[in-house]
């Protein structure tokens, strides 16, 4: 597999407590890995791990081969996010976020580009129009907008859904696989909707108190362990994950 | 260092600053209001003084000198604290965008914004108060970039102290000016101090200003080695906040905070 995100033995510590333990996992090009797990498992800390704003008690991130730590800026050109708890200037438009954004991506022709990522996610009569007075569904739409600007190879999706109705989160899911399939992207996505999960991810990882517990096809993992749902399965990780972990 | 990224800081202020008169009259109001306040009192006083002493020069130089100072360190904290504001810290750090390209945005959006301000005052000061900017000759510009270079380092070490501290230690920063300013001499010599405050203004790059202001207003010889070791004195500064800046950054980036910046507390 052609790896795009590789995070090895990694951890994070605060004082006594452990947040991520020594979790390693691969998203390779053409895939979409899902990261699930409930509330204070270890995934946003994950997520902000991998994007350089946490630094990691001991471990490795490496994005196309380059190492978070040490060459961040190369790592973080090719990669983006969006994440429910990281919305956009809200005294900014729609266009001058996404022109300031393209701008530190360093994005070529990002006027062409804009314009591509206002029709594509419908954001056309929205384009002047400050975010902050754009309803939740429609910010995270300029938020997709704004992590596909510089043609990531690596995506975070931190519940990119969570806002949206389930027709627009059906045309996102519809969009990030398509990209996923066509610029050969490897994203990471976390949701708590166990169907989105199945739909959208080629594997997805269990996560609980900070440890990887299972990974496998959403498909097929419920089956394998006995169970008749991801959602059945989610739940059983969520309230029992030390003996699932030893099965 | 790509410029673009530096360029975005200045365009994303601009931005701001065009739908905005609540963020643009700040930059000339306040300056062109302590401009006519001591206009009109450097007026007075030349009424009621002995003959031959022109307050002008003295009083309503340094309160311009002074207030461009300040607007420099404001400019870079105002455009930081945009960001704090608009709790904007994860999409701005989770770029490929390096800390010396953010805070050299910070100090580019300064040096715009200030200009503005020291315009106004300059008009201001020459036109309704007859403040001739030849008697401080070409020391002038030495003057300004002293007082320039110090406020940055200082706007470089409040946006490092409100990383380190949370969003509500903004209003530290705000009056840091106004705290320096008695050290510094802006109206008096430093010889009217105490010497333990002497001792603190030998180590502040205004003090030296202001002294040579006084100095070439006085028709007295003015060293510029003087004013070179303020302008030294200032660089070491920025380097200094520099560092101070990456540090409390790595801090914030080490315990979680910078993820979690509304909370204030990476505890």
């Amino acid at each position: 597999m052609d790896t795009v995100l590789a995070v090895e033995a990694l951890y994070k510590r605060y004082g006594a407590a452990l947040a991520v333990a020594g979790i390693t996992f691969r998203v390779g090009r053409n895939e979409i890995v899902g990261l699930l797990g409930p509330n204070g498992a270890g995934k946003t800390t994950t997520i902000n791990m991998i994007l350089g704003v946490l630094e990691p008690t001991s471990g490795s991130i490496r994005i196309e081969g380059r190492d978070v730590t040490t060459d961040r800026s190369r790592a973080l050109a090719c990669t983006n996010f969006t994440a429910v708890y990281a919305t956009l200037p809200g005294n900014l438009t729609v266009e001058q976020n996404l022109r300031f954004f393209g701008m530190i991506y360093d994005v070529r022709q990002l006027s062409d580009r804009i314009a591509e990522l206002l029709v594509q996610f419908d954001l056309k009569t929205f384009r002047n129009v400050k975010c902050g007075l754009l309803s939740s569904g429609e910010q995270t739409r300029v938020q997709l907008a704004k992590a596909l600007l510089n043609r990531p190879h690596l995506l975070l999706l931190d519940e990119p859904t969570a806002s949206l109705d389930p027709s627009a989160a059906r045309e996102i899911r519809a969009i990030i696989r398509e990209l996923t399939a066509r610029d050969g992207v490897g994203v990471l996505w976390t949701s708590h909707n166990m169907y989105e999960v199945q739909d959208v991810c080629d594997r997805a990882l269990f996560l609980s108190h900070g440890h990887i517990l299972l990974e496998g096809d959403p498909k097929t993992l419920p089956r394998e362990h006995g169970k008749a749902t991801l959602e059945e399965l989610f739940i059983a990780v969520a309230r029992e994950p030390l003996t699932l972990s030893l099965e | 260092m790509r410029f673009n990224r530096t360029a975005a800081i200045m365009l994303r202020q601009f931005y701001l600053m065009r739908g905005s008169p609540a963020r643009v009259l700040p930059l000339f109001v306040w300056v062109a209001i302590d401009i006519v306040l001591w206009g009109f009192i450097t007026k007075y006083l030349n009424g009621i003084a002995a003959p031959g002493f022109n307050f002008v020069y003295t009083l309503l130089g340094a309160v311009l000198l002074w207030d461009f100072f300040g607007r420099v360190m404001l400019g870079i904290t105002t455009a930081f604290l945009e960001d704090v504001w608009s709790r904007n810290f994860i999409n701005i750090f989770a770029t490929p965008m390096r800390i010396s390209e953010y805070v050299a945005g910070l100090v580019l959006t300064s040096v715009m914004t200030s200009l503005v301000g020291l315009a106004v005052m300059m008009f201001l000061a020459m036109l309704v108060f007859r403040l001739s900017f030849l008697t401080y000759g070409l020391m002038l510009t030495a003057f300004l970039l002293v007082l320039f270079l110090f406020g940055i380092a200082l706007g470089i070490f409040a946006c490092a102290v409100v990383l380190r501290l949370g969003p509500a230690s903004e209003w530290l920063v705000w009056p840091v000016p106004a705290l320096l300013s008695p050290f510094v001499g802006v109206f008096y010599p430093l010889k009217t101090l105490p010497t333990w405050m002497r001792m603190i203004a030998r180590a502040l790059p205004p003090s030296y200003v202001f002294e040579g202001m006084r100095t070439i207003v006085l028709g007295e010889r003015f060293s510029g080695i003087t004013l070179l070791w303020g302008g030294l004195l200032a660089l070491l500064y920025i380097m200094l906040a520099g560092i101070f800046f990456v540090r409390v950054y790595r801090y914030a980036s080490r315990t979680g905070l910078l993820a979690r910046y509304s909370a204030e507390t990476a505890a």
